[in-house]
């Protein structure tokens, strides 16, 4: 499937140079309201149409793109930032209390139904992008805190690493020098699974109202917005979904076209 | 089995006990403290004393989770401090209305993703299979309040074949049932996308297998192969993701509610959120986590006991 890795680039670098763009152009001003032309379908004017304030969508869009993206993303980081060094130290000490009271409270966090804590956490916090973030990468932290130990665990028991060990190098050093850069491919593609996950999540939160606030754009609060007007002007509600499944289905591509390019047994594989 | 089924249950009991801790601190986190975060910035002092008396703030935090907990093990989830009415009771109401819902939508989700991951299993490599999968790629892709927003515009307004929301009661089944429909649908799309592609893997995995290699020099075809010896195998890997995506759909159904305006334990959430009644969040939100962390072990018991290289 060479086919899906370049439709997942090219959809997210598409995403992503909209998001990029937006912090210099965008075809219309969002803060200029106007009445009179709310609710137009696309046109060459307005290539997206606009909404209940008369707002250009697409500007709207590139707007929410940024959101989105750089929710997801630092959820993500987060995720790594704690999971990958946890799954790491979990590994070196196999078998160990540590390691057992790492997957112990992995065990717990998944346990959890993440949209409800995350719902939680917002709620209590005060809707914001920041506790968003928060919130979504919270339950990333477990998910590269185990792929990390699974995929750590055998290049422990390699021959090298014996080597390695013999020559007085600590585990710390070890797991910096060696088993890092071996596993590195297996956490990009996780990484790219867990920030389609957040583009979803981000746009769920928003969409309740406890993502992003107004006036900043974001796609699931311009779903929100749209779902009195969905009737009357259905671009409204159709193009920040499309939007939103367009970067996810991107994502995902780029995930699994990356997985395969990336591990040579799965190469020739449907 | 009976160590392994005591091991989980002690699990199970660690874990709902975490949870409530859990739950019960981040409602601590809220900004100043709950009497004041629900009276909001206008509050009189005395009204806020008289709060804090009620709830029992002035007492320690470890007092009072331990008297939240044993009020909860006793069935008593106190009073909504909006409607001053017994939490339990409203939660019981809108779990009619959640829980089938979730099993409606799994019900759904299973009757599209058979025949879909059975097909594209038949023909894999095909054209045929390629088109499920990529289906699928879309229908992973898909946030399902979205989905419900498009089935509301096709089937309500444009077409006027079911309500746009709300519920008229268990005391009116056929109506209840319309009004859960398209819900069920926009919860099942995204899951029956998952459940087929996991389907088409787990049979193609067993049709690799000698018996069906046997079956199939006894003279069956290749289709009855799949139908009567890989599906029946397939099926113990499958059964797990149901059993797990019937928690997902139960706590799913919170967002999916609030497009269908139904009155279900995720709009109760809401509304409580909205109003600030951080005895009900705390409390719904509770029950949401118990229902969904049970489900999981009801599945890891049922595996178990389908599967005894598990339960080492």
């Amino acid at each position: 499937m060479r086919g899906g890795l370049v439709i997942g680039a090219a959809l997210t670098s598409a995403v992503a140079g909209a998001a990029v763009l937006s912090f210099i152009w965008t075809p219309a001003d969002i803060t200029q309201l106007s009445i009179a032309a709310r609710l137009q379908p696309p046109s060459p004017e307005f290539w997206l149409g606009t909404d209940h304030f008369g707002r250009d969508i697409l500007s709207m869009i590139m707007l929410g793109a940024r959101v989105s993206l750089a929710v997801a993303l630092v959820a993500v980081g987060i995720g790594m930032g704690l999971g990958v060094p946890l799954g790491l130290l979990a590994a070196a000490r196999q078998g160990g209390w540590i390691d057992d009271a790492v997957m112990r409270l992995n065990d717990l966090i998944f346990a959890f139904p993440s949209l409800v804590i995350a719902i939680l956490i917002t709620a209590v916090l005060g809707p914001s992008a920041v506790n968003a973030i928060i919130a979504i990468g919270i339950f990333n932290i477990p998910v590269f805190a185990r792929v990390t130990r699974g995929a750590a665990l055998p290049v422990w028991t390699l021959d090298y690493i014996r080597a390695a060990r013999v020559s007085g190098k600590g585990a710390a050093l070890i797991s910096m020098q060696h088993i890092l850069p071996n596993i590195a491919n297996l956490l990009i593609v996780q990484g790219t699974i867990q920030f389609s996950m957040g583009i979803l999540a981000e746009a769920g939160l928003s969409y309740v109202g406890l993502g992003a606030q107004p006036p900043t754009p974001s796609w699931g609060r311009m779903l929100a917005e749209s779902q009195t007007m969905v009737a009357m002007a259905p671009h409204v509600a159709i193009i920040p979904g499309l939007c939103i499944v367009l970067t996810v289905l991107g994502l995902n591509l780029l995930g699994d076209g990356l997985r395969d390019r990336l591990d040579p047994r799965l190469r020739g594989q449907p | 089995m009976l160590r392994y089924f005591a091991r989980r249950v002690l699990t199970l009991a660690l874990s709902l006990l975490a949870a409530s801790w859990i739950i019960f601190l981040i409602v601590e986190l809220v900004p100043g403290d709950p009497a004041a975060f629900m009276l909001g910035t206008g509050a009189q002092p005395e009204t806020l004393a008289a709060l804090r008396q009620e709830l029992g703030l002035n007492r320690p935090l470890p007092l009072r989770y331990a008297h939240w907990l044993t009020s909860l093990l006793q069935g008593d989830f106190g009073d909504s401090f909006t409607y001053k009415t017994p939490i339990s009771q409203m939660i019981i109401d809108r779990l009619q209305v959640s829980f089938p819902l979730a099993i409606m939508a799994l019900v759904l989700a299973s009757a599209i993703a058979f025949p879909a991951g059975l097909f594209a299993a038949s023909r894999r490599g095909r054209s045929g299979d390629l088109a499920v999968m990529g289906a699928t790629q879309l229908g992973v892709a898909v946030p399902n309040f979205w989905f419900a927003m498009l089935l509301v515009l096709l089937f309500a307004v444009r077409l006027r074949w079911f309500p746009a929301g709300g519920f008229p009661g268990w005391s009116d089944p056929f109506g209840a049932i319309r009004s859960l429909l398209l819900p069920a649908l926009a919860l099942a799309l995204p899951q029956s996308a998952i459940l087929a592609r996991i389907l088409r893997s787990a049979l193609i995995e067993a049709q690799q297998q000698d018996y069906i290699r046997t079956a199939r020099a006894k003279g069956l075809s290749a289709g009855q192969t799949l139908r009567r010896h890989a599906l029946r195998n397939a099926m113990v890997s499958v059964l797990t993701i149901m059993g797990l995506q019937f928690s997902f759909l139960l706590a799913g159904a919170i967002i999916i509610e609030n497009v269908f305006f139904l009155p279900g334990l995720g709009r109760l959430i809401f509304q409580a959120i909205n109003q600030r009644d951080l005895i009900v969040v705390q409390s719904s939100v509770l029950v949401l986590v118990i229902a969904v962390m049970t489900v999981t072990f009801l599945v890891d018991l049922a595996y178990a006991a389908i599967d005894p290289r598990l339960r080492k």
